[in-house]
């Protein structure tokens, strides 16, 4: 097998590639279908525009180690234009099927990446992160200035369905909606893809490894980013416009430092070294402000622990843990870790589970203990102000916690051995 | 035209109030093969980082065939013909071997900052980073992540970036430094082989490197080049042997 490895290596590349296409897309055209409870198709749709905005930030962070905390600016921006160019199109004033109008969101995030990017990217590393903060801070402060575009405070909004029917298509439902974002994420994926796939996207890579050294192979590092930055923000519009499609609403939000920071913690969680990383993330972090909201006030507690964790024990994210295991897998040496992972991953949960009930537990007695302090939790009534429910939440921590220390080393030791064994296996088949 | 790959006049930095380069003057003619030698902290380095526009010179000239390079940028520099390596390995870790190589050839092939050329299609890029992969001897290792190579393996690699633009006038920067013998032997090899009909100049201190690859040694002591001549003539030059050996003569003795 080791013989054959280094001969075969690239020829199954090319159609494995165009199977997870063909596989993405079919996801892309059934998951309504399967995802068909009440609100899980506006779940669907939010998550396609936020995949788009995740990928195109790891264009940044991923491919060029550029931490930007102002991304949102270019998908917010491009939301605004798109909603007034939508409002323009229904009071006849110019033609635009609404189709295309992610499109006017794409090239006024492109633009404003012409923009500010030249400014942003004159400098990488921590003062490009510094920079892109301050004009995130900028344009939001332009909300405040600029209520006619910006709408002041309750943002501008726009009805999507307008015009005649094309095909019999009139974006009223949200069906409609999720396929035109299904399409636009297909498309931008691709996009997104190639761009990788290019001379500038490798270099881009190039200057985030050494950017000393590719000044030196002829390349201005400065430029490499800002192309790479304003091909992003031609990306982050079309996310952009497709939210103004969806929501029916842009707001001074949209631009903020919050749903910059958010996709930052969405990129970092799916794993900004796998191209695929960032949808991931994108569907977790969708899923849990979304969801977890609707069931706790403690949401963003657990977003924060999540991503905590993944900073500290996982942090090439939720992308590297798959394909880490898939690895494990392929080479038949699951067998081998299984029982310590369960062991870490039950205590892990164990630990959680106390941890939730007691945060959701102190959640009701500071906020809602004025209307009594019972509460339901998990299907049991819970009296959050006497000692049973804490001493549970305390037990199943503690226990927790105390497993988890004791089957980490275990889990360690099996899982750097396993993958010692594969790198020597992987190293001889070269 | 000039025939004078590089030329410096008068060339001066200070760092602060120290002046480390204190008016060198160097002619280095078209495809030859320079080597700067001089004791630590003699400037050679220094000399390197003022040519290839990594610093800028606080007065004086250089030149690049003919023309000054002063106020350029690294890469400008770089555009005009020049590629230079690194004492400390300056490679991309994250990418591989072939990605590495691949990167430096894209320049000199015209594909500057496109993003509408499919990467994988640009056969003539393709080729010449084949090649230089196999001129280096790092064939077996193509798709392994270069900051997963051994030292004497990167070294090679660091020496194949410099090479794969094409530049004609090439500077390595202590290219056997830290080599065993068979790997600085090995090492000669590949730069006697990939820099044929180019103009080189190289820092080294290993006198059998220096004698064994050289056709002109520039000495250089206190930042100041005090010899430049043919390596039979700087072994029996009295200037040298007082000022760089201190009348130790390790010169002499690896030469023989």
């Amino acid at each position: 097998m080791t013989t054959t490895t280094a001969t075969i290596k690239f020829a199954p590349v090319l159609p494995l590639r165009w199977l997870a296409w063909f596989g993405f897309a079919l996801l892309l055209c059934i998951a309504p279908l399967v995802f068909n409870k009440g609100a899980s198709l506006s779940l669907l749709s939010q998550m396609g525009t936020v995949m788009i905005f995740a990928l195109s930030y790891n264009m940044l962070l991923g491919q060029g180690g550029m931490l930007s905390f102002g991304h949102a600016v270019y998908a917010g921006l491009g939301g605004f234009f798109a909603i007034h160019a939508m409002n323009l199109a229904a009071a006849g004033k110019i033609w635009l099927p609404i189709t295309l109008a992610p499109l006017v969101g794409g090239l006024a995030g492109m633009l404003f990446g012409v923009l500010f990017g030249y400014v942003t990217t004159k400098k990488a590393g921590t003062p490009f992160a510094m920079i892109t903060l301050g004009i995130g801070e900028l344009v939001f402060s332009c909300s405040l200035m600029f209520p006619e575009f910006f709408g002041g405070e309750g943002g501008v909004s726009t009805n999507r369905v307008y015009g005649e029917k094309f095909l019999g298509i009139s974006y009223g439902p949200q069906i409609e909606v999720y396929y035109l974002i299904a399409f636009w994420l297909f498309v931008s994926a691709i996009g997104m893809y190639a761009f990788t796939q290019t001379p500038l996207g490798r270099i881009i890579n190039a200057v985030r490894d050494n950017p000393e050294r590719a000044e030196f192979i002829g390349y201005d590092t400065q430029w490499v980013r800002y192309m790479t930055l304003i091909l992003s923000g031609f990306f982050a519009g079309i996310s952009g416009g497709l939210s103004a499609i969806n929501f029916e609403i842009v707001t001074a939000e949209n631009v903020g430092a919050h749903a910059s920071g958010a996709i930052l913690f969405f990129t970092f969680i799916g794993g900004a070294g796998y191209f695929f990383g960032p949808m991931i993330g994108a569907i977790i972090g969708v899923f849990m402000t979304v969801m977890l909201s609707d069931f706790t006030k403690a949401w963003h507690l657990y977003l924060g622990l999540f991503f905590i964790i993944i900073v500290m024990y996982a942090p090439g994210g939720v992308a590297r843990v798959i394909m880490q295991n898939l690895r494990v897998v392929e080479y038949g040496k699951f067998g081998r870790v299984w029982r310590s992972m369960t062991a870490v991953s039950a205590s892990t949960l164990l630990a959680f589970f106390g941890a939730v009930i007691g945060i959701e537990m102190l959640y009701h007695l500071t906020l809602e203990s004025a209307n009594g302090t019972t509460r339901k939790l998990f299907g049991i009534m819970v009296d959050t102000a006497a000692a049973p429910g804490w001493l549970v939440a305390g037990t199943l921590l503690a226990i927790g916690a105390i497993g988890f220390r004791l089957a980490l080393p275990g889990f360690r030791r099996a899982w750097g051995e396993v993958n010692a064994e594969i790198e020597e296996q992987i190293r001889r088949a070269a | 035209m000039s025939n004078l790959s590089v030329e410096l006049q008068d060339v001066r930095k200070s760092f602060g109030k120290s002046e480390i380069i204190r008016g060198a003057n160097l002619k280095v003619p078209k495809g030859e093969r320079f080597a700067i030698i001089g004791p630590n902290g003699a400037g050679k380095s220094t000399l390197f980082n003022l040519i290839s526009g990594r610093f800028p010179v606080s007065s004086g000239d250089i030149k690049l065939n003919g023309k000054s390079i002063l106020g350029l940028k690294p890469f400008e520099i770089n555009r005009r013909g020049l590629s230079r390596s690194f004492q400390i390995t300056n490679i991309f870790h994250r990418l591989s071997v072939y990605e590495n190589l691949r990167c430096a050839v894209l320049w000199s092939l015209g594909y500057k900052y496109s993003f509408w050329h499919r990467l994988n299609g640009l056969k003539d890029t393709h080729e010449r980073a084949e090649q230089v992969l196999e001129q280096i001897g790092l064939r077996r290792r193509r798709d392994t992540l270069a900051g997963l190579l051994t030292y004497a393996e990167q070294r090679a690699l660091e020496i194949g970036i410099t090479i794969a633009g094409g530049a004609d006038v090439i500077l390595l920067d202590e290219p056997t430094a830290g080599m065993s013998r068979s790997e600085s032997d090995a090492a000669v090899e590949l730069i006697r082989k990939v820099t044929v009909g180019k103009t080189l100049l190289m820092v080294e201190h290993d006198m059998s490197v220096v004698f064994g690859l050289a056709d002109k040694i520039a000495v250089v002591v206190y930042g100041e080049v005090i010899a430049c001549d043919t390596p039979a003539n700087i072994r029996n030059n009295a200037k040298v042997q007082e000022a760089y050996l201190g009348g130790h003569a390790p010169v002499a003795e690896a030469g023989g």
